[in-house]
């Protein structure tokens, strides 16, 4: 389609313009500043971009064993002899891991579900990668169900926890708390209930 | 003179979509201004004074400021979160199946205070009742009522005449209970036995749930009610159940 922005430009201007717009985030006045920025850009950084793009879409895959996305498969974190493979955290995003392991607390492995249940989108549980999860538990004594603390992940956690539950493993989630840096005053009933319920000896 | 451009109001979020980086545009049920779409800027950053106070089955009172296209929340705060129905995976999947219904089945700018009283008492029931299926059905029921779908139980829709306490049939066309020798060929009709119809008469004249939580049904009339109920809410509605599906699959 055929962007108003792009109006009065020739076609290639125009198809960037488009094409930008189509980014999470990016509206149409902002995809029109990146294009200009781009035609203004020196050709050889230009060539970059366009390069990491390519090499992006080429070399990246999902690992065949937590699904996380990586250039050699299993990924570097399923390889990694350092680290306990008695201890699965399931999460819902490769992206996730990434906060995940900024934190440097974890030192287990991962398992990406790539979404959450959410029966009113019509995902069901045969669309999240559950079952290649369940093939993972042999040998493994926790799996921590790291899904997103709204109705949506815990959902999705409650599911999971029901179909690991005979297999007698530890399974946990992560505590539900106060925010660092935040006003007690501003906290919502639940994480506040929530956090009262789980504290701790000091 | 020009409705006020903020407006106060209760209400429960029946649906949610996520929008731009950390936005959400949310769909809410209110007593007196109906269905309303609104976005809540920000909400699923950690430190948005909007985050967990608007989460999906949740009772709020907010404040909202209209805009040209999608109207804003400026502010909000929960009133009841239903933490028994967070807590276990059956209720929750039933909070969002009636969260779904109402969507399907309330409008923009058409006030239905009794769907919206309807769904608060039901969200309140789930939490601790212990016969999940007549609270599904009584819910069912009583939405096609106040949606104005309330199915003929005691006459033939065709024939007025009054239905003598045998197996019947049900045609979603029509809203209400065919009687042998009415029915048609061309019509889609559904199965209704004799017990199934008295189970649906009962819930339809039991106002408190009490009564209905202790009624004992059996499975096949349970099944019959619930395959016969669905089939007409998603006639009237025109649109498919999309909850249904994980609700089977959790509930035993």
């Amino acid at each position: 389609m055929m962007n108003d922005s792009g109006q009065g430009t020739d076609g290639p201007v125009s198809k960037l313009i488009d094409q930008f717009h189509k980014l999470p985030g990016i509206g149409p006045k902002t995809a029109q500043r990146l294009t200009y920025y781009l035609i203004r850009m020196p050709e050889e950084e230009a060539k970059d971009l366009a390069e990491a793009i390519i090499s992006v879409k080429d070399k990246i895959s999902l690992c065949s064993r937590c699904f996380n996305i990586t250039e050699s498969d299993p990924c570097k974190i399923c390889t990694d002899p350092k680290r306990d493979n008695s201890c699965i955290c399931v999460v819902e995003e490769a992206m996730d891991i990434v906060s995940l392991e900024r934190t440097g607390s974890y030192n287990g492995l991962y398992h990406v579900l790539h979404g959450a249940i959410s029966p009113m989108n019509g995902i069901g549980p045969d669309e999240l990668k559950i079952q290649a999860l369940l093939v993972r538990i042999e040998n493994v004594t926790e799996i921590i169900l790291a899904t997103n603390p709204n109705i949506e992940g815990e959902a999705t956690a409650m599911y999971i926890h029901r179909l690991l539950n005979p297999f007698g493993i530890s399974i946990t989630r992560p505590a539900r708390g106060l925010p660092v840096g935040g006003d007690l005053e501003y906290a919502d009933d639940l994480t506040l209930g929530r956090a009262l319920e789980g504290r701790e000896s000091f | 003179m020009p409705p006020p451009r903020i407006y106060k109001t209760e209400v429960i979020v029946i649906r949610q979509v996520s929008f731009g980086e950390a936005d959400r545009i949310l769909t809410l049920c209110s007593p007196e201004l109906g269905k309303i779409r609104a976005v809540a800027k920000g909400i699923r950053r950690h430190k948005n004074k909007l985050r967990g106070q608007l989460e999906l089955v949740s009772r709020a009172s907010v404040s909202i400021s209209r805009g040209r296209n999608l109207d804003t929340i400026s502010e909000a705060k929960t009133i009841d979160s239903y933490k028994p129905v967070r807590e276990e995976l059956e209720r929750l999947t039933i909070g969002l199946y009636l969260a779904e219904l109402t969507d399907n089945f309330t409008v923009e700018q058409a006030s239905n205070e009794s769907i919206y009283l309807l769904l608060v008492e039901t969200l309140e029931l789930l939490g601790n009742s212990i016969n999940l299926h007549n609270l599904m059905r009584r819910f069912e029921l009583n939405l096609l009522k106040h949606s104005g779908f309330d199915p003929e139980l005691y006459h033939c829709i065709e024939c007025q005449n009054e239905l003598e306490q045998r197996d019947h049939l049900f045609s979603c066309s029509s809203g209400g209970v065919v009687c042998t020798n009415c029915r048609s060929s061309t019509d889609v009709l559904l199965p209704l036995s004799v017990n199934s119809m008295k189970f649906l008469r009962f819930i339809e004249r039991e106002p408190m749930f009490e009564n209905l939580e202790n009624l004992k049904v059996s499975t096949k009339s349970q099944t019959e009610v619930q395959h016969l109920l669905r089939t007409y809410l998603r006639y009237v509605s025109e649109r498919r159940l999309k909850t249904t599906e994980l609700l089977d699959l959790t509930l035993t």
